[in-house]
């Protein structure tokens, strides 16, 4: 069966190059890039995986992911979140919040890969 | 028949007895059964110490020279005693409360205890009581000499010079077994004066006795007496007997002033004093005495010059009056009384002055020779008992020398007058220390010596004849032949009696100048503290008081609340209460009310006890020291002082601890940017980054054939390697911009070409975003000369920033060109929203786009960029609120015309 990954993420070359990686893949890819519609994006879609990015304009992936871990429906829903600010304070913030997996850009796309084989299949 | 065994005999028995009654009176005193000795009539007998040998012989001379004229001489204390009792009680009480040992004692106390007028004070009573001493010794030589002239039974004088010597050594021995007999000289002499009290009855008895024996044994009775008075008048050479109106008030005066300030009246009347209330006996009793002593000198004086030989010294009729009658008893009796006054003078003078030479002179100085003077140990009292008997020693000794020197010739009444103007010239220090507030050490000072100057200089110095101190050309036509400066008459007065002529000249200078300097002198705070204590003495000692004290006290109470609270404090305090009692200035009544409050507010300084005392010390009821007391306010203002400064350290400290939070603040601020900068940047750098290693990663892989998708990836990899190193150049270009360490490159142009050279950079995203740009070139032909790329820069990107987010749907920016004060202005208005309020601050920050990262497509640095450019340029940039739409305003200093 497909699996299908959302990815929220405003950078269109960025979404292009994921996009094109995981469809090369097998994977079903949907795209968002506003972050003030997200949560009602994953709602809709209602992926197997998420790809979140930080900075998005109109809401922090940070907000987005609490409010998603608040509900039921998307609570245990993999999360991997791609962020340009690597810093520490940035990973451990996420990592309360619930996050599945951290990465930060610019990322090797058979990571990335197998990072999101290895939340679906785990 | 009186032998001169006899005659030493006798006076050596008296002598003994006199001691005995001494010791008895001080060991009845020590056993505390001294109700006699505390009787007043012990007190005014004691001041017949006034009544020396020069009353007891020398008054009868003086009335056989000048008549009735020696009466000044008891009219004066008479005065005293009954007319200034007022006076009398002031000084008396000063001298208990006070607890002064001499008059120099009391003057320096007075003048916030100033040693030096202690030391002129001593200095002037003992050179004004020397030639007192040596009229003494000259009594008692020449009623010696009198036995043994007329008397040639088994003894004759040697010579008159050794008599003086041998009864100037005996007084001296006398006065030491008497006078320091005590090892506590603190205490009163209450052997001495008893003893003064016998002599006074001696004196007394004796006069009466030869006066008796005169006026009805010899005279015939009143009767007698009264022809031979008148035979007397009309016998004496010239105006001799008549009653001259000037020296009867300058002698009246001069016995008055005499008898307050002689050291020994000070010593009997008040260091000797023990209850005040002798007063009032003795100022009735003692002008009674008085009149006893004055009573039968003009008879004796008459009757002498009646019945004997002519050229007889009229100075001793008393004992030679007798002799003639051959009456040995009573010339014994008078002898032994003329020795009393004698002697019962020299004890009591040579004790005042040898306790002011050894207080003020001796012991100043031993003290200060001392390695750690300060530090005095028990051995100290046998020192000042050495001082002072040295210093009898010393008195007597100057007292010979000056009958030596003014050749002992000199009639006994002149002598006395001589050392009475002397001793005077304390009198204006002393009444206006007791009376005047404004009296100042400086303005007694300067009085006493310019009265003792005078005084020296007018008849001291004159008195031991023509051939003596001054040259008989000094004294006729003054020094250096300077008329006015001669010493019998100063300023050209001349005709003067010269004991008048001195009085009158020492006491006006002395009075003048003791009272400008003090006007002119601003007196110490001890001085006007003790000020206040004498003038005020009545008042504050009285034995009913309540805190309702004169407006004096207000002022010592500011001044002591000055001392303790600060100036400003006390004035305030005083101020306000004055003015709720409705009245101005700092003294308000001393209210019960306010004695209380004051005492509080000064509790708060130095505690209740020492608030207590301190109040108490100035308002009646002295139990502290003044000195004890000016040591605590004293301590207190270094207190004060020390705290003031600790609170000025504290603040400071407080001052730099907020700029050091304060720096703090902005260097955590600063760390706080610079990591949020670097995150930015990391940002910027990263987001490329992760498109340029995605697509090369696929390309690598070659994971698709698809040729169209493969030359899609590169050109995105260019587009996000042009967009990294455009990123680069700005970050580069702001680093050196911030640095200073741009080079500017000036060139002529005018503005018209920079906008066109601008607009036509922008076209590609001025054609994208569909801009129009409205210009005026009429305006614009303005000459330049600045680094034209550097502004072409700055136009550049407000003409792309007005493409990339003006929001109205039909995008239009006007670039408007004026010039006003010499400064070139270009508008850049759009017809968007513009800048919300909030944000106008920020936009000049890095990194600060307001809207989303993909519609800006630069990393935020631009305006930053612009500002630090036209801060180079010498101009501004900024944001223009108000416009119809997003409004930047580049401004630039124009040159000007040549």
């Amino acid at each position: 069966m497909t699996k299908q990954v959302l990815v929220i993420e405003d950078e269109p070359n960025i979404v292009e190059a994921i996009s094109f990686i995981l469809s090369r893949d097998g994977w079903k890819v949907s795209t968002h890039a506003n972050g003030e519609t997200a949560v009602q994006a994953v709602y809709d879609a209602s992926p197997d995986v998420l790809i979140l990015d930080v900075m998005l304009p109109g809401r922090s992936g940070y907000d987005i992911l609490k409010d998603l871990r608040a509900n039921d429906a998307t609570r245990t829903l993999p999360v991997l979140m791609l962020t340009a600010r690597g810093q520490r304070t940035d990973r451990e913030l996420a990592q309360r919040l619930g996050v599945s997996k951290f990465m930060t850009k610019p990322f090797s796309n058979a990571e990335v890969l197998e990072t999101l084989n290895d939340l679906v299949s785990g | 028949m009186l032998s001169f065994n006899t005659l030493v005999a006798v006076c050596l028995v008296y002598v003994m007895l006199l001691f005995l009654v001494a010791f008895g009176a001080d060991r009845s005193a020590a056993r505390n059964k001294n109700r006699f000795l505390n009787s007043p009539l012990i007190y005014t007998l004691s001041l017949s110490v006034y009544c020396t040998a020069w009353t007891f012989y020398g008054a009868v001379g003086y009335a056989a020279r000048s008549g009735l004229e020696f009466v000044t001489i008891y009219l004066g204390p008479t005065l005293v005693m009954i007319g200034w009792w007022w006076f009398l009680r002031k000084l008396v009480r000063v001298g208990r409360t006070q607890r002064v040992t001499s008059i120099a004692d009391l003057l320096s106390s007075r003048y916030g205890k100033s040693n030096l007028l202690g030391v002129i004070v001593t200095l002037i009573a003992v050179v004004g009581t020397t030639p007192y001493i040596a009229l003494q010794l000259q009594s008692v030589t020449l009623s010696f000499s009198v036995f043994a002239r007329d008397r040639s039974a088994g003894w004759v004088l040697p010579d008159l010079d050794a008599t003086a010597l041998w009864v100037a050594g005996g007084l001296a021995l006398f006065t030491i077994l008497f006078g320091t007999r005590n090892l506590d000289v603190n205490e009163r002499h209450h052997g001495v004066v008893t003893a003064i009290a016998v002599e006074a009855v001696v004196k007394l008895v004796a006069l009466l006795a030869v006066g008796a024996f005169v006026v009805w044994g010899v005279g015939g009775g009143p009767s007698g007496i009264a022809t031979a008075v008148d035979e007397a008048m009309r016998a004496a050479p010239g105006e001799a007997w008549a009653i001259k109106g000037g020296r009867w008030v300058g002698l009246t005066f001069l016995s008055a002033a005499a008898f307050l300030t002689l050291p020994r009246m000070f010593q009997v009347l008040v260091v000797e004093n023990l209850d005040e209330r002798q007063l009032s006996m003795a100022s009735w009793a003692f002008p009674t005495y008085l009149f006893l002593m004055s009573l039968f000198v003009l008879p004796i004086a008459v009757v002498g010059l009646a019945t004997l030989p002519v050229g007889e010294n009229p100075d001793l009729f008393v004992l030679t009056i007798p002799l003639h009658y051959d009456r040995d008893g009573l010339a014994m009796l008078s002898f032994l009384g003329g020795f009393s006054s004698a002697t019962s003078m020299v004890i009591v003078a040579s004790i005042a002055l040898s306790t002011m030479v050894s207080n003020h002179i001796v012991m100043p100085i031993w003290l200060s020779t001392r390695p750690g003077g300060a530090s005095v140990s028990g051995d100290v009292r046998q020192i000042l008992l050495t001082a002072r008997r040295l210093s009898i020693i010393a008195v007597l000794a100057l007292g010979y020398l000056y009958f030596r020197i003014s050749g002992g010739g000199a009639a006994l009444a002149a002598i006395g007058l001589i050392s009475f103007t002397g001793v005077a010239q304390v009198l204006p220090a002393l009444a206006g220390g007791l009376f005047w507030r404004g009296a100042s050490r400086n303005g007694a000072a300067a009085g006493l010596l310019t009265g003792f100057a005078i005084w020296a200089y007018t008849l001291f110095l004159p008195s031991f004849g023509e051939a003596g101190v001054m040259s008989a050309s000094l004294l006729a036509d003054g020094p250096l032949g300077i008329g006015w400066l001669k010493p019998q008459a100063l300023f050209g007065v001349a005709g003067l009696d010269p004991v008048v002529h001195a009085i009158l000249w020492s006491m006006i200078l002395n009075t003048a100048t003791f009272v400008t300097v003090s006007l002119l002198s601003f007196p110490s705070p001890l001085e006007r503290l003790q000020g206040a204590q004498f003038v005020n003495v009545l008042d504050q000692s009285g034995p009913a008081k309540g805190w309702t004290m004169p407006m004096a006290t207000a002022e010592d109470l500011l001044i002591m609340a000055q001392r303790i609270m600060g100036a400003d404090e006390a004035q305030a305090l005083f101020q306000a209460q004055a003015a709720s009692q409705g009245k101005g200035g700092y003294l308000p009544d001393t209210t019960p009310d306010f004695i209380a409050r004051l005492e509080r507010e000064l509790a708060g300084s130095v505690g209740a006890a020492t608030a207590h005392a301190m109040i108490a010390q100035i308002m009646g009821g002295a139990t502290v020291s003044v000195d004890d007391l000016m040591a605590v306010a004293d301590e207190t203002q270094q207190m004060l002082e020390y705290s003031q400064r600790l609170e000025a350290k504290q603040s400071e400290l407080t001052t730099t601890a907020r700029q050091l939070s304060a720096a703090n603040e902005k260097l955590t601020q600063l760390s706080i940017q610079k990591d949020a900068f670097l995150s930015q940047i990391s940002h910027e750098l990263r987001t490329p980054m992760t498109s340029i290693r995605a697509f090369s990663e696929i390309l690598r892989d070659g994971g698709t054939a698809h040729p169209d998708a493969a030359g899609r990836h590169a050109s995105i990899i260019h587009d996000e390697a042009v967009r990294l190193t455009r990123l680069l150049d700005d970050l580069l270009d702001l680093s050196v911009l911030e640095n200073g360490q741009v080079e500017l490159n000036p060139q002529r142009d005018v503005l018209s070409n920079l906008l066109d050279r601008s607009v036509s950079a922008t076209s590609s995203v001025i054609d994208a975003e569909g801009l129009r740009v409205r210009r005026y070139p009429m305006h614009e032909q303005v000459e330049l000369v600045t680094d034209t790329d550097r502004l072409v820069q700055v136009f550049i990107n407000l003409i792309a920033n007005a493409a990339k987010y003006c929001d109205a749907s039909d995008k239009q920016l006007r670039i408007k060109v004026g010039r006003r004060d010499g400064e070139l202005r270009v508008d850049f208005v759009d017809n968007g929203s513009g800048i919300p309020p909030e944000s106008e601050a920020l936009i000049f920050e890095k990194f600060s786009r307001l809207t989303d990262q993909a519609a800006a497509g630069g990393a935020g640095l631009g305006l930053a960029i612009c500002q630090e450019i036209m801060g180079k340029l010498g101009g501004t940039i900024a944001y223009l609120p108000g416009q119809s739409g997003g409004a930047f305003r580049v401004t630039l200093p124009l040159e000007k015309p040549a």
